[in-house]
Formats: C-alpha cells, sequence, structure tokens
C-alpha cells in the first residue's frame, strides 16, 4: 500500500507536468477554423494568432495522451507504440503519446484520477463495463453526432451493446473478447469420443465430462472433465450460462439487474452441481489464471475460458486442442468482454477532432485484422474478416473464426451503474454458491436485493 | 535567583527553537504527507461522495459501515491474522536469534537463510506461494503426495485460505523480527551470564530469569511492528486471492483499496481508513501504556 501511495504522488506530479505541458500546446492551436480562432482567442501573442488565422485545422500539431492496459500476453505496448507511428506518418501534425497504465483497474485509477484533478487524457482505452462509472463522472464525450450510423453498423451488434446508454453511444469497440469452449482433442480420442465433435447442448457437456474425468489407481481425479473459473470473472460465467438459459441478467441502461429470474437459477445451479453433484468438475473456487495452466498440462479436459487466452494455448499446447461454442441450454449464448475506446469531455475541441481521426485509423479492417492476429482479441468488425489478411489467418487457424461465429449469439456484458460494487457482490455471492455455504436460490435473492439498494438512486 | 531563571528561561527558548528550525523540514512532510491526510479523511467520512456528488451525511456512514457483513467479516479475519501470526512470528523470531547468536558453525549461512524472505519483494514472494498453493501440481501437494496425504484446494477453500496465508507471512515475517531480536541479544552485558555461569545455572533457566527479561524492550518493539504489520497487510492478497472465496481472505487494507478505486466510494473508504487509524492507535496506546510499566530498561 505504502508503494502504492507513492507511485500515486509520483503520477500526479507526472500528469501535472504533462498537463502543464498539453495547455501549452493547446494555447499554440485552440480551435479548429481560423475565424472561430480569432473571435474566441483574444489574450495569446500576435505571432501564434498570424498562425492559426491562416492555417487550417490539420496544419496545426496536435499532441493526444492515450491511456492503455496490457490484459493479455504478447508485445502489446510495442504494437500500440507502431500503431501510433504509423498514425503520425498518416497524419504528421498529430502526434499519439501512448501511456501504458497498468492492468485494467490500475488504468481506470489512473485516468479517474487524471479527470479529477482536471488533467484528462484525450482518450483512453477502458474496460467497456467502466460506461456507466464514467458517466456517472461527467468524463465523457458523447460520440453518438460524431460519427455516421453507417460506421456504428459496421460493428458486430454484440459489441455494440456495452457501448450505448439507451440509444446514445459513448465508445467505439477495440480490443474484444468473448467466452469460448477450448477442449483437448487427444483426450477426447482417448475417452473415445469423437475429437471433431465437441459438446452442443448442456446434456452432451454433462455426459462428455463424465467420461474425460479419469481416476488413478489409488481412486484419486488425475484429470477432470471440464473447468470453469470462479474467480475474479465468475459473474462473466454465470451470465454466459444465463444467456444459454434464455434470460440476461442485466437492462441495457443500467439500471436494473435480473439475478433471481429462474433462469439464472438454473445457471448456477448447473454451474455449482458440475462441481458438487456430477462430480466432473474440481469442487470449490478456481482460479481465473490457474485454469489455463491446468489445460496446458492436462489436469482438464476441457475449459470455459476468454479468447484473450487462445494465442497462449495456440503456443503452449503440446497436444491437438479444439474451440467451439458454449453449449447450449435453450440456445447457444455467450457474454462478450473486453476494452472499448473512450474520448474525453475536458478536452479541447482540435483534440477531441484528432482523437476521432484516431479512432477511425485504428478501426480500419486491414489494422482491426492485424490486431486481431497479433494479440487474440476477437474482430470487432464484419469488414475486417473480409480483408485477406484475416482470411488467410483463419484457413490456417480455424478455432479463430469460432469466436467470430458465436458473436451472432452474444450478448453484452454485465455493465451498471455502480458496476464495481454491484459485480463485487455477485461475485461473492456466486462463489458462496460454489462452495455450498448458500443455496443458489438465497445466493441470487440476495444478490438481488443487495444490487436494488445500491442502484435505487439511479432509476428514474 | 529570579534573573537565574530568567536566564535560562531565555536560554532555553533559544535552544528550543534552534530544535525546532533544525526539526522543521521533517515536521513539514510529517504534515504535509501524514497529518493533512489525517485530517482530510477524517472530515471526508461525514460526507457521502461517489463520482463526484458529494454531499454531507453525518455520520451516518459509520452505520452504515458497522452493519455492513463484509466489513465485520473482513474485520473478523483480520484480528484472527493478527492474533495467530503474532505471537508465532515473534516466538519463532526470538528461537531463531538465540539459535544463531550462538557461536556455531555456518552461522551467517543460517542467518541469511532466515532473513532472506524479508528481502523479497512481497509481490514475488505472493507468486512464489501461489504456485506453492497451487491444487495437484503445486509445490506443497506434491510433497504431500509423497508422504500419500490428499491436500486440500489451499486458496480455494474458504476454511482454508486464511491458515494457508497465515503460513506464508509467518514465514515471511520471523526473519524480520529476527534481525531486532538478534541485535538486541548482542547488545545483553555479558556480566550477568558469566556470574550465572559461575552460579551453575541451567540454559533454560538462563533464558527465563536473565534473557528473556532483558530483551523485553525488544519484545515490545517487536510487537508494536508486528501487530500494525499485520493490518497493514495488503500486496499477497491483490496477487493471490482478490480477498476470496467470498472474502474469505479478505483484510481491512485491501477493503478499504477496493471501496476507494474499484466501487470509486471515497466516503465509505475514509471511514474504513478512520476506523483502521483507530485500531492502530488502540494498538500501540495498549502495548506502550500497559506493557511499557512492566519492562526494565
Amino acid at each position: 500500500m505504502k508503494k502504492l501511495g507513492i507511485l500515486l504522488v509520483a503520477l500526479t506530479f507526472a500528469l501535472t507536468a504533462c498537463g502543464s505541458k498539453d495547455d501549452s500546446n493547446t494555447n499554440d492551436s485552440t480551435k479548429t477554423t481560423g475565424t472561430e480562432a480569432s473571435t474566441t482567442k483574444d489574450t495569446t501573442s500576435a505571432d501564434s494568432e498570424k498562425t492559426t488565422d491562416t492555417a487550417t485545422a490539420s496544419d496545426k500539431p496536435v499532441n493526444l495522451n492515450f491511456y492503455f492496459p496490457v490484459a493479455v500476453g504478447g508485445p502489446i505496448t510495442g504494437l500500440i507504440d507502431k500503431l501510433a507511428a504509423d498514425f503520425n506518418k498518416e497524419n504528421p501534425n498529430i502526434t499519439v503519446t501512448p501511456t501504458y497504465a497498468g492492468n485494467y483497474q490500475d488504468t481506470m485509477t489512473k485516468v479517474v484520477t487524471a479527470v479529477q484533478g482536471g488533467n484528462s487524457p484525450d482518450l483512453a482505452v477502458l474496460l467497456s463495463t467502466e460506461l456507466y462509472s464514467l458517466l456517472d463522472m461527467n468524463a465523457l464525450e458523447e460520440l453518438t453526432p460524431k460519427f455516421p450510423q453507417t460506421y456504428f453498423d459496421g460493428f458486430y451488434e454484440a459489441f455494440m451493446g456495452n457501448t450505448k446508454s439507451g440509444d446514445q453511444v459513448w465508445s467505439v469497440p477495440f480490443q474484444r473478447s468473448t467466452i469460448v469452449l477450448y477442449y483437448n482433442k487427444d483426450m477426447f480420442k482417448a475417452a473415445g469420443l469423437d475429437p471433431e465433435k465437441a459438446p452442443t447442448t448442456w446434456e452432451e457437456l454433462r455426459q462428455d465430462a463424465a467420461k474425460l474425468t479419469l481416476k488413478d489407481s489409488k481412486g484419486a481425479i488425475s484429470q477432470w472433465g471440464i473447468e470453469i473459473p470462479s474467480t475474479g470473472y465468475q459473474y462473466w460465467m454465470l451470465q454466459a450460462l444465463s444467456l444459454q438459459s434464455g434470460a440476461n441478467i442485466v437492462s441495457n441502461d443500467g439500471t436494473e439487474v435480473y439475478f433471481n429470474k429462474p433462469e439464472v437459477k438454473e445457471a448456477l445451479q448447473f454451474y455449482s452441481d458440475l462441481g458438487r453433484t456430477d462430480k466432473v468438475m474440481p469442487e470449490g473456487v478456481l482460479e481465473w489464471a490457474t485454469v489455463p495452466s491446468d489445460f496446458i498440462s492436462g489436469k482438464t479436459a476441457m475449459m470455459f475460458h476468454t479468447t484473450g487466452n487462445l494465442t497462449k494455448v495456440k503456443t503452449d499446447a503440446k497436444f491437438d486442442f479444439g474451440v467451439a461454442y458454449l453449449p447450449a441450454n435453450k440456445s447457444f449464448g455467450s457474454p462478450t468482454g473486453g476494452g472499448n475506446l473512450y474520448v474525453f469531455k475536458d478536452i479541447p475541441d482540435d483534440h477531441k477532432a484528432a482523437a476521432l481521426k484516431f479512432i477511425e485509423f485504428l478501426t480500419q479492417p486491414e489494422r482491426v485484422a492485424q490486431w486481431s492476429i497479433d494479440t487474440g482479441y476477437v474482430g470487432t468488425t464484419k469488414a475486417a474478416y473480409e480483408t485477406d489478411l484475416l482470411k488467410n489467418y483463419v484457413a490456417q487457424f480455424p478455432q479463430a473464426a469460432i469466436a467470430r461465429d458465436q458473436m451472432q449469439y452474444a450478448s453484452s456484458e454485465l455493465s451498471t451503474h455502480q458496476n464495481g460494487q454491484i459485480t463485487k457482490l455477485f461475485n461473492d455471492n456466486i462463489q458462496a454458491a460454489l462452495l455450498g455455504t448458500m443455496t443458489a436460490e438465497d445466493a441470487l435473492t440476495k444478490s438481488q436485493q443487495q444490487a436494488d439498494d445500491i442502484l435505487k438512486p439511479f432509476k428514474k | 535567583m529570579i534573573r537565574m531563571r530568567q536566564l535560562l528561561r531565555g536560554y532555553s527558548w533559544k535552544e528550543n527553537m534552534l530544535a525546532y528550525m533544525l526539526l522543521l523540514p521533517s515536521l513539514v512532510f510529517l504534515a504535509a504527507f501524514t497529518i493533512y491526510p489525517i485530517i482530510k479523511v477524517v472530515d471526508w467520512s461525514f460526507y457521502e461522495s461517489a463520482m463526484g456528488i458529494k454531499h454531507y451525511v453525518g455520520i451516518k456512514l459509520y452505520e452504515r459501515v458497522f452493519h455492513d457483513d463484509v466489513f465485520l467479516k473482513v474485520l473478523r479475519n483480520n484480528l484472527l491474522l493478527a492474533i495467530v501470526t503474532v505471537p508465532i512470528s515473534v516466538l519463532l523470531a526470538l528461537y531463531m536469534a538465540i539459535w544463531v547468536n550462538n557461536k556455531v558453525r555456518g552461522t551467517s549461512l543460517i542467518r541469511a537463510a532466515f532473513f532472506y524472505p524479508t528481502l523479497i519483494p512481497m509481490i514475488a514472494i505472493a507468486n512464489i506461494w501461489l504456485f506453492i498453493y497451487t491444487p495437484d501440481y503445486g509445490l506443497l501437494d506434491k510433497f504431500l503426495q509423497l508422504l500419500g496425504i490428499d491436500g486440500p484446494n489451499w486458496l480455494g477453500d474458504p476454511s482454508w485460505v486464511l491458515i494457508s496465508m497465515m503460513g506464508m507471512l509467518i514465514w515471511k515475517e520471523a526473519g524480520y523480527f529476527m534481525i531486532f531480536y538478534l541485535a538486541g541479544l548482542q547488545s545483553l552485558p555479558k556480566e550477568v551470564y558469566e556470574a550465572a555461569e559461575i552460579d551453575g545455572v541451567k540454559p533454560l533457566r538462563k533464558f527465563v530469569s536473565i534473557t528473556f527479561p532483558l530483551i523485553m524492550p525488544t519484545t515490545l518493539f517487536v510487537l508494536v511492528i508486528a501487530t500494525t504489520n499485520s493490518f497493514k497487510l495488503v500486496d499477497h492478497i491483490y496477487i493471490m486471492t482478490k480477498g476470496g472465496p467470498n472474502n474469505a481472505s479478505n483484510l481491512l487494507l485491501f477493503h478499504i483499496y477496493e471501496t476507494a478505486f474499484s466501487f470509486w466510494d471515497m466516503g465509505t473508504a475514509s471511514v474504513l481508513t478512520v476506523i483502521l487509524l483507530a485500531i492502530l492507535l488502540v494498538i500501540s496506546i495498549l502495548y506502550y501504556g500497559i506493557l511499557d510499566k512492566r519492562i526494565h530498561y
């Protein structure tokens, strides 16, 4: 904690320094058009006035502050730096300064500190679920009028879900993921199952998992049928199971949750039964980061995990593995996850224009394709999958196409006002149910009650 | 006589002035980074503030916190952690210190081995122990399998997770306290031991009647450090469990961090911070107020 404190102090200093530098830039190039500039600007030196009068918007140097997190393996910082450099080549007057800010949580902390200190960054990549927190701080620039409707239509509908509050768009999908089923084809063969046919329903999942759960001579289990992680993102996993049962757990304006619906109860019951009744999944809590290691080391034959780990599994697994849709109860279904691009409100207009330009640059089909190949994130636009780049990649590595095809069944992720608190209480209660200290019904009733209390002030 | 007193007073005033001048730099930093934040946090604890809205609510937040299940659980965890780890690690530290204080072969190697855990950053330790505690193919389970024991899910089972954490923390802290004891032991007067030697006193009696009473000032210091430290541990939770499962390993400081930087609820976080400060203050007062009187310096 002490170290964290020092870091924060250092950061504050750094931010103040950056901020003042930005201000001076702003003075040199205040407004977008020459006429507007001459009317709004009054006290700057004659020198700079002359340049603003004669120059057009794109000629004025703009320096954008861009915060981003790193949440998956791979040389992300190098890739982002390269994107910024390429953008600068196309737009010599706009320099993007990418700032690596830690994981998602750290980045959010830094952005909020900066916004509250009046030194808001120009744009940032933050979790798509932070939307309502950022809106409640009045920190965001609305993007609905900034792009034509056709631009937004180019993205997969499920990814657009978390960019919107009602009909207003506040962010653009960037590094997005979803949950898929990974399975070990060698183990399927050994268990007498068809390695090309992953389970497609909950019942098949149960049966296959039972066949894949092996015991050693002493009766101890040496191989598990399936693992669904239950730390950090258990709400995400439960949301997937609920969607498969035919209900989402959140309204599209972030003011209501539906934790106590019968479909959600069915989902939680299934989640905990896999470990506690069917004995095909280890009992208790399964660490988010350990589950992929278990899969790679052969401790489990199947796992539910984010597509963000596709590249890691591809590199590390020494066996033939398959990727499939999450099995259906009533229908297929999976929530989306990951980060979006946000533009902040409290920045000069020419910075906003430049930030929008940068976003447009980042979402061009070729770049989305390359980003997806380099990182393992799902391509966010349909056009990206039409490029030769991604077509060739999918041909060589068909597992990469599963997430895209599953998009038609996907929905937006749990995101509400006071999102941190809602997620935490829901996570705690899910764990209690998985551990057997509470029944599924009690856990969900309690979650609903607690969430209703927290969300009360936001309901109109 | 009166003149003399005046003279003295003037002299001491000047003397004090110099002392204050010398202390000034430290006082400035103390005021800016400790006293000012404390005042501010007490002030904030009376305001409901989240997401830019801020209004005065009096002690409502305190009432809410004391009725909050998570807070009570976290407090219970923290007290348990202190009650278990402090005596064990302090006794272990004293034992190790006496051991390495003797002139035996390889002392410096053993000293280094005992002190080593203190040198590693908490984050690295947490990552190492995360692997040790991994079910089935982790180091601890591999070792237990040799003995034919099937270990529990160390960090995933709510009844084991706090115990697992305690084991790790004792391992980390004991070496640190050992250094204080070692310094204390080496400053003890040799004469007393020589006298005891002449009287033919047995080693255990020597420890009970001489070493333990004489080392009490160090013990007091170590106890204060150990107990307050146990309320200031947070790094390992971030790496190992995030407070789970179902808050079974959550501690006060991590709860404050989450409330402030994940829920953005600065009001409640301030209340929790005030409570933490009060706990730390009470601990120091208790130790220094009660134990101090029974110690021979």
